[in-house]
């Protein structure tokens, strides 16, 4: 299908299935280790079919949002290191907050609020994998020392809490912006919403597309 | 589970239990290791009552039979022999198995409502039945006591026969001990009881005798009278001072209120910064482009002053 000129093509069809399906396995995850976490959370264990399922499904459901994310982390890491005018961004994180969107600097195709997300989330899941596996039973549990089970706990605890209010700012900043959302249901964004949010990166998809067609 | 009414504590629960039958006395094991002679009839009698068949394991070179706790070993004789500095050889004879603590640290960590009670006797008993099979019991324990059974994922321990305590009756490893080394009552006559042979013990010779009740977990409901209270590791390892380790208490304790309320907290902020804010959007780049009234092109995905799929 032919891109209509006032668009550009942000998530590739397979970015889009990716961040769905983990979207849809973090709110599992979510919702069932609240339940063990908290008494009064206990009740969304029904999410995954009652307490013993939530159980039993938690740390398999874990495994494939660790395999989803990873695989989408490591194509992404370049985009999300430290970048032009990042730290300008952040310094005036008092307009961003504010919509005084017309005195930011542009900002490529992931401004430092997405970025800290990504890396928030790069080292919350790395956490709560080893740290999941050394609680998991029956399978492994067993073969670490109860101290380290304990530190494991907390840590699997800790690390949670970090990772589900980094996804409450990220839901959050995806209602907040307008187009963010089309962005990642239907994978294009106008050139204005472009050049507005993200100056740098519409100006380098807008050269290489001039490159492609006057070679 | 077999008294639903005198509950003084309940796993994962935030509302007061049941407890209008909470007029009884505390009750207590007691269990003289200097008198053991490390028979093992507690054991027969432990798996009898409570009809639990272990499988048949095998022979580690040592008197320990099974070889640890199991979910279908709930009490195990652990023998160890200990050289004095003087170069006397002890052979010590500890009866293992849930010690029934007043700060319970398997009913601080399980996440399952109901699926560890505390009586008001304070018989810590687990409702199997409720049990999810998670093994944050096992993470809680002071003691290292609760096996999840391979069989079906439950969690297991000594109830103290709470079943039999509840008709009025001693558990069975008391009924059963030939030497009277295990005796059972209120916990004010254990006590007065071990205190009394805590004396004897020292005009015997044996100047660090002592009862092992630990104040780090409350005192426990099952109690030790040792030759050498001072140093009670060297019976197969009992902990000095056992408590809740701070790492389940933090896990279990202030991060959970704090934790939940700001995770609330952050997505109500996000909510009254649309409200106050507003949504974050780019200004039109065509001005003028259209009528007045047109809607701006991406609100609808595409342009609908224009035919679609037609290049300007």
């Amino acid at each position: 299908m032919k891109m209509p000129r006032d668009r550009l093509i942000r998530y590739s069809p397979l970015d889009r299935a990716n961040h769905w399906t983990m979207a849809m396995v973090f709110v599992l995850l979510a919702l069932s280790g609240l339940a063990f976490f908290h008494p009064a959370f206990f009740f969304l264990s029904h999410t995954l079919g009652g307490p013993v399922w939530a159980r039993i499904l938690h740390p398999f459901l874990g495994v494939v949002l660790v395999l989803l994310f990873y695989a989408m982390a490591a194509r992404h890491v370049r985009r999300n290191l430290l970048g032009e005018n990042d730290v300008q961004w952040v310094r005036q994180i008092g307009d961003v907050l504010d919509n005084r969107d017309e005195k930011l600097p542009p900002i490529g195709k992931y401004n430092p609020g997405q970025k800290l997300v990504y890396w928030a989330l790069v080292v919350s899941i790395a956490v709560l994998l080893i740290s999941g596996v050394i609680m998991w039973r029956p399978w492994f549990a067993g073969y670490f020392p109860i101290p380290l089970i304990r530190f494991a706990s907390l840590l699997h605890a800790v690390s949670a809490f970090v990772a589900i209010v980094t996804i409450v700012v990220h839901v959050y900043a995806a209602i907040w912006v307008k187009g963010s959302i089309r962005s990642m249901t239907r994978g294009w964004v106008t050139r204005a919403w472009a050049r507005h949010h993200h100056g740098l990166w519409a100006r380098e998809q807008e050269e290489a597309q001039h490159r492609e067609q006057q070679p | 589970m077999d008294n639903s009414q005198n509950i003084i504590a309940r796993s994962a629960t935030t509302t007061t239990p049941p407890q209008v039958r909470g007029h009884v006395d505390e009750v207590a094991k007691l269990i003289d290791v200097s008198k053991c002679i490390g028979c093992k009839a507690c054991q027969v009698a432990c798996m009898e009552w409570n009809d639990l068949r272990d499988d048949v394991g095998e022979c580690h070179g040592t008197y320990d039979n099974p070889t640890d706790l199991t979910s279908e070993s709930w009490t195990v004789m652990r023998f160890s022999e200990y050289e004095t500095q003087e170069g006397n050889l002890e052979w010590l004879i500890r009866k293992d198995g849930c010690m029934h603590c007043a700060e319970p640290g398997c009913l601080t960590a399980c996440p399952a409502p109901g699926a560890i009670v505390q009586y008001a006797n304070g018989i810590v008993d687990f409702d199997s039945n409720h049990c999810i099979g998670c093994g944050y019991c096992i993470t809680g324990c002071p003691f290292d006591i609760p096996r999840i059974s391979p069989k079906d994922q439950k969690s297991y321990k000594c109830t103290l026969c709470s079943d039999r305590v509840n008709a009025g009756v001693e558990p069975a490893c008391v009924k059963t001990c030939p030497t009277n080394c295990i005796e059972f009552g209120t916990k004010k006559d254990m006590l007065a009881r071990a205190e009394k042979r805590v004396g004897d013990l020292k005009e015997l010779g044996f100047r660090d005798a002592g009862i092992y009740d630990p104040a780090g977990v409350g005192g426990t409901h099952v109690m030790y009278v040792l030759h050498h209270a001072n140093d009670p590791n060297r019976y197969s390892g009992l902990p000095k001072d056992p408590r809740i380790s701070p790492l389940v208490g933090a896990w279990k304790g202030a991060t959970k209120p704090i934790m939940s309320a700001i995770i609330g907290i952050t997505a109500f902020a996000g909510v009254i910064h649309y409200m106050t804010k507003g949504p974050k959007e780019e200004p039109e780049e065509h001005a003028g482009h259209g009528q007045d009234d047109t809607p701006p092109p991406h609100s609808l995905g595409y342009d609908a002053t224009r035919p679609r799929g037609e290049d300007r």
